[in-house]
This record gives structure tokens, sequence and C-alpha cells, in this order.
């Protein structure tokens, strides 16, 4: 049986990487990512780990040890947020398409300019074509429990990809919330010994990392990388049922709340559903059928399922912490062509989007009830006023 | 140091090229380089020094991008490449990696023994776009020999200048024309003592043309725990626009007018390893190299001048100090 605990998002974090016991940590530190690395620096000096730290003088280079890290042949994590992710960019790239399963919490936070540290999903989003599976988290808990699977997902054997776990900057990573730990034996079991491929440290059989490929077989190379991301969806599932067996949480590839039977439903990521989730239950009590869907696996992205959830609603917001300037919200797009592949079929519900939160400014319950009010007219035959628009702005 | 002075001489007097020639090549043939390309030299030299294993990692750049082609190497030994400004910070974390598991696992499933780590840069990866990652990694402290292959511009891209191209070149994007006679008109960044004022306990300068000197360098350096640079001139004929079947000539020009002098810096103290019989002038390195074909037009007379002035006084300054570190290592010992 776990433990159960008052912490934040990041103590929680650093915990789980405590647990898996990685052999090397590369690390730089960035608000509000940086009481992450602290702290397991603190375990690295206290004996707690035997994980060997490097203090990389960038994100840049934090990355690019990490990989030569991860291909010499051992278990490797970092973490970062915004700024320090978007100067891993190149790096990200050349970690998934090497293969390498190091696993990175992202705190999320808004990048520059104007210069925030508080959280949206911007940083995330612009990793998003990287190669990187990307597991998104509403709370420390559920932050915890995806760094744990993060470890299985990656480093299987049918996979073998970089993991990035996402958690809100501050709201989670700095708020004290109750949660439940695992015992320090029940990870390292379920997480079991770092199982190499292809080590470089493997002087026997010398080989070759990252070699120029041009037009005769890059194009083969990038499609292998889309075959493997095909099979990251049975496996989170898998390692998912596995953990629910040890926590008694259950976690899909989503999660949907009072879905089955709603009209109207909100998608939303991370903290601000826990928000939304209170004000769904409260428009059911005046007897309004509003549900939520929230991703979890963002990448690879789980389109037939999700399509399948929303199909039968009628109405449906996707919330975008993070915008795509001159285009939609990230997320509705891939709502959009989730359920444009139920088009066939004729289910498919009238969609509106809205960009919340940027740079930490508050969501408010009021601002999911405007929003499923809003779907709830849409629902009875107003027309959709307009598809993209900013919510909670000061005029 | 674990080798003493006297065991090095000893080294020294062993090597003899044509044993070490029999050995099995590191680095192959069948890379792409051109012909008459000073890096492949450069690197066999660098890999023949040691017998010890060794993981090298490249960055990108004209050795890289033509050594490991899709199904084909020319590396022997385990090689990463992961981008351009990186091979330090990659390399790193291979070191780091050998440590963790060295620590970890004994027995059978823990790395060899003794591996040494080596990271070959060009001059532009290392003395532009990666000197923040090799200061990085040099402060650190890992146990890493760094080469940098100083061709003097980017290569790969089409001879650019970069901070490593001597005054005077003649660069695609330091063009000589009407408005600019005199083609790049910054002096070099003096990398070598910069890496030396990181405190490293080894940095040093080389030339394919003195193998010797070279091959003790680095030797000397797999000897010493912790983080070590070396600099190698590496003649490019197609950016320096020389003939294909001269590049060690032209590097020992390079020496022998001390434009490239020979020196190390161990735990502090200089030592010029190569003092030239008579010090030539200047355009004896330069007149062969079309890069700088302009500087002997009359009106680069003076500019030409200052080319030799600047390596007069770089010259001597190393001179005075290796002088004075000889004079108190002598008062010491
Ligand atoms: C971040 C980044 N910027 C630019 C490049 C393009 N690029 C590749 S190799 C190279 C030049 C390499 O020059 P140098 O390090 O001197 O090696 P050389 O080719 O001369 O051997 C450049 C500019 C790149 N690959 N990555
Ligand atoms: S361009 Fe120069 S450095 Fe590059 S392979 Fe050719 S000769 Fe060598
Ligand atoms: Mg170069």
């Amino acid at each position: 049986m776990g433990k159960i605990v008052a912490v934040t998002g990041n103590e929680a974090v650093a915990n789980a990487l405590r647990q898996a016991d990685p052999d090397v940590c590369s690390l730089y530190p960035i608000t509000p990512q940086t009481d992450i690395v602290q702290r397991f620096s603190s375990f690295v000096s206290n004996g707690v780990v035997k994980t060997e730290l490097l203090n990389a003088e960038s994100e840049h280079s934090a990355m690019s040890a990490a990989i030569g890290a991860a291909a010499a042949g051992g278990r490797v994590i970092t973490a970062t947020s915004s700024q320090g992710m978007a100067l891993m960019w190149e790096m990200l790239h050349i970690a998934s398409g090497m293969n390498l399963p190091i696993i990175m919490p992202l705190v999320n936070r808004a990048l520059s300019a104007p210069l925030n540290i508080h959280g949206d999903h911007s940083d995330g989003m612009g990793a998003r074509d990287t190669g990187w599976i990307q597991l998104w988290s509403e709370s420390a808990q559920e932050a915890y429990d995806n760094t744990i699977m993060a470890f299985r997902i990656g480093e299987h054997m049918d996979i073998r990809l970089p993991v990035m776990v996402c958690m809100d900057g501050f709201i989670v990573s700095h708020s004290i919330a109750r949660m439940e730990y695992l015992e320090d034996e029940e990870v390292k079991n379920f997480i079991g010994p770092y199982a190499p491929k292809n080590p470089l440290l493997d002087i026997e059989h010398p080989k070759s990392f990252g070699p120029l490929i041009l037009t005769d077989l890059y194009h083969e190379y990038k499609r292998l990388q889309h075959e493997i991301m095909g099979r990251v969806k049975g496996v989170a599932l898998k390692v998912s049922d596995e953990f629910a067996k040890i926590s008694g949480r259950k976690y899909g590839l989503f999660e949907a709340y009072r879905l089955e039977d709603a009209e109207i439903a909100l998608v939303i990521l991370n903290s601000a559903a826990g928000t939304s989730k209170d004000v769904v239950d409260e428009l059911r009590d005046k007897g309004i059928k509003a549900g939520l869907l929230k991703p979890r696996l963002f990448r690879p992205f789980p389109y037939e399922e999700v399509g399948e959830a929303l199909a039968h609603l009628k109405a449906v917001c996707v919330m975008d912490r993070a915008d795509s300037f001159g285009g939609y919200g990230p997320m509705f797009m891939e709502i959009s062509s989730a359920m444009y592949q139920n088009v066939g079929t004729g289910r498919k519900p009238k969609l509106i989007n809205k960009i919340y939160g940027l740079g930490g400014r508050d969501y408010m319950p009021h601002d999911a009830r405007q929003v499923l009010l809003e779907l709830h007219e849409i629902a009875g035959g107003a027309p959709v006023r307009v598809v993209k628009e900013y919510i909670g702005v000061r005029e | 140091m674990e080798l003493s002075t006297k065991e090095l001489l000893k080294w020294s007097a062993e090597v003899k090229l044509r044993q070490k020639s029999k050995q099995e090549a590191r680095f192959e043939h069948g890379h792409r380089m051109c012909a008459g390309c000073g890096a492949p030299t450069v690197v066999k030299m660098v890999l023949m020094a040691t017998e010890y294993p060794v993981v090298v990692s490249n960055a990108t750049g004209c050795l890289e991008v033509s050594s490991c082609i899709q199904d084909y190497t020319a590396w022997k030994v385990p090689w990463i490449h992961t981008a351009f400004e990186n091979a330090a910070a990659t390399l790193a974390g291979v070191e780091t990696m050998y440590r963790a598991l060295r620590k970890r696992e004994s027995g059978k499933s823990s790395p060899a023994e003794n591996v040494k780590f080596i990271a070959f840069g060009g001059d532009g990866g290392t003395y532009d776009i990666g000197l923040q990652s090799l200061s990085g990694a040099m402060e650190r402290g890992h146990d890493m020999l760094y080469v940098c292959y100083d061709n003097g511009a980017y290569m790969n891209t089409g001879i650019q200048r970069s901070s490593a191209t001597p005054l005077g070149a003649d660069t695609t994007t330091s063009p000589i024309g009407s408005a600019n006679p005199g083609g790049k008109l910054q002096s070099r960044k003096d990398l070598t003592r910069i890496m030396a004022a990181h405190g490293i306990p080894y940095a040093a300068q080389a030339s394919p043309s003195h193998w010797l000197d070279l091959m003790t360098k680095v030797k000397k350096a797999h000897e010493i725990k912790g983080p070590k640079f070396i600099n190698i001139l590496s003649p490019c004929n197609r950016g320096w626009r020389t003939a294909t079947d001269n590049s060690i000539e032209i590097s020992r020009l390079a020496v022998e007018t001390c434009y490239w002098p020979l020196y190390e810096v161990e735990d502090g103290k200089l030592r010029v390893t190569v003092i030239p019989e008579e010090k030539k002038p200047a355009d004896l390195f330069l007149k062969p190299q079309g890069r700088f074909k302009h500087l002997f037009a009359p009106e680069n007379e003076a500019f030409l001048k200052k080319v030799q002035g600047e390596i007069d006084r770089v010259w001597e300054g190393l001179l005075k100090e290796s002088a004075a570190s000889a004079e108190t290592g002598n008062r010491a010992g």
C-alpha cells in the first residue's frame, strides 16, 4: 500500500524520478521546473540514488548530454520548462530520431516575449512534432503516476522513444495537494532494470550513431518513426493496466468525465480540467447534460478513440492554453481532425475553440460555466457566433 | 600524470611510424573526404597514438558528413554524432554514463576498463557555435580529450569565415572585392590559450607535419585524468586553394613560419615543443595558398606586413612565456 502525503507537483515528480534511480541526470535550472532538479540533486548528494549528475551549461547541452548518455547505454532523465525546452528544440528531434528513451518532466510555462514564468501549454505544444511521446497530467498524482509509467512506455523494446511528462507550472508544480506515493520497492519492480539496446559503450562491438542519410533512405527512416509511434497506444494501455494493479488508479488514453450521455462537452488538458469538472457537475444538477474529455496521451494522438468518444455530442468546445497564431488552437486542430474522420457516419458535433489562461491567467469556474452555457445554446440550435475566441481577456 | 617524462621519452623513441602503421586502423579508408584533405590524416594520427579503447564524438562538419553515410562507416571505434555545436556536451554525456555504469555494475555487464573519450570538432564547431558546450564540458572536468581539427573556415558549407579564419583570408563570407581588398579583416581567436585559461590540466597545439610531436601530445593527454584540449592544424585544399598533394608540406610551413606554433600548456606551464631551426618568413606559408593571393598585390603591402607582425608578436610572446616557465621549473626542481 502506498503512503498518503501532501506535496507539490514538483516534489511528487522528483520522488518518482528518485524511485526510478536513473543512471544519469543532466540538468539546467529554469522556473518552474528548477525545484525538481534541486530536489534530485539533493537525493544524489545524500546518496539516496546512485545517479551521476551532469550540471550542463545550457538546456541545449543538457539535452545533448542526455542523448550521449542514453546512447552510451543507461537510464537518463532531465527536466525543463518553456525557454529551456525551446533551446532544446533542435536536440529533441535528435533524441527521438536516435530512438533514445530519455524521460523528461516538462513543467509547462509560457514562452517569451513578453517574458512570463507562469503556466500555459505553449512549450509542450511547440514540441508536438519532435517525435517525443507526450503524457499530460492534471494533478500532482497524475504527474507522479505518468512519470513512473513513462519509463515503462519509453523503454519498451518495441518503442524506445523519449517521453515528456507535462504538468502545469505553478498551478500544479508549486501547489500542495493530497496524493499517494507507491512504495519504493513497488516502483522499482514495476519499472524494472534498464535494458540497453545497442549501447555505444559496448567496445567490442563498435557502432556508429548519427549517420548522414540523404534522399535514398531518410524518408523510410522517418516512416519507421511513424510506425513506432503507432505502437505506443497499445503499450501505454498495457502499462496503464499493470499500473492500475499496483496503484488502484486506472488511466486510459484520455479521461472521459460524464461524457457517455452528455450533449455538450469541453475538451481540456491538465489542471483546468479539474476546475471544469466541478462546473460540469453543477450544470448536471441543473439538468444540463454536460461532460468533459481530458486528453492524456497527446503524442501519439488517439484520433479514433477520441473521435468515437465525442461523436454523439451536439456541441463541443476545445479549450486551448496555447495558440497557433493565425491558426486555431493546437488542441482544436487535433479534435477537428478526429471528428472529421466521423463525417461518413454523419455523427459530428458543432466545434468551437476558446483560448484561455495564457501566461498563467486564472481559469475560474465562471469561465467554464460561460463556455458550457454557450455550448448549451448551440446544442439547442443557436448558430456558432465565432469559431475561435480568447476568453478571460481584460478589455 | 601517471607517466613520467622518462617513460614518455622512451615511448616517443619507440613510436616507429612503420610499426604503428601496421596496427589495425581505427579510422578506415572508404570515407569520402576530398583527396589530399588533412583531416583524415589528423584523425588517424590521433587514434593511432593510443592503444586504449576509445569512444569518439564528432561535430557536424566535413569529417562527420564524409565518414558515416547511411550503411557505411569509416569508424572502427564506437562513434556518435548528434549535431554541430555539441560534440563536447554529447561526449560529456557518454563519459558520465560510463562513470555511472562503472560505479553501479561490477562484473560482466560493466563497460570495459580504461576507456578514453575523444571529441573531434571542426573550427566552426569548436571556436564558434560549440564554444559554450566545450567550455562547459571542460569546466565540469569530464575525463575527455577534445580535438579541434582547425582548417580555418566552415568548409562543409562552402568556405565561410569562422573566428579561426586567419587575418587576410579570402572566404565566401569575407570575400575580397573592390570595397574590401583585404579579405578577413579580423585576427584569429586564440582558442588554445582560451582553453588553457580554463585551468584544464592539458592544452596543446599540434600539426600533422610534426607527427611525433602530435602523437606524443595525444599519448600524454590520455595519461592525464580530466579535460584535455588539443588544437590541430588541418589543411583543406578546397578552402585554402592549394594543391591536393601538399597538405603535409603546407602544415610544415605553418610551423616553420611560426604561423602555427607547436606548444603545450601543462598544469599552467607553457612549453614551446618545436622551435624551428630558422624562422621562415610568413610569405612561404601564405604564397602557395589561393586564399591569400590578394595579399601579394601592391596595394596590400601594409596589410601583409600586419599579418607578419601578428605572427611575430604571438610567437615572441610564446617564447618568452615558455622560457619563463622553464626557469621557474628549474628553480623549483
Ligand atoms: C545549428 C547548425 N547551424 C548550421 C549548420 C550548418 N553547418 C553544418 S557543418 C557547418 C560548417 C562546419 O565547419 P567546421 O566546424 O569548421 O568544420 P569543417 O566543415 O570545416 O570541417 C555548418 C555551418 C548546422 N548543421 N547546424
Ligand atoms: S572541403 Fe576541405 S576540409 Fe572538407 S573534405 Fe574537402 S579538403 Fe577536407
Ligand atoms: Mg573548419
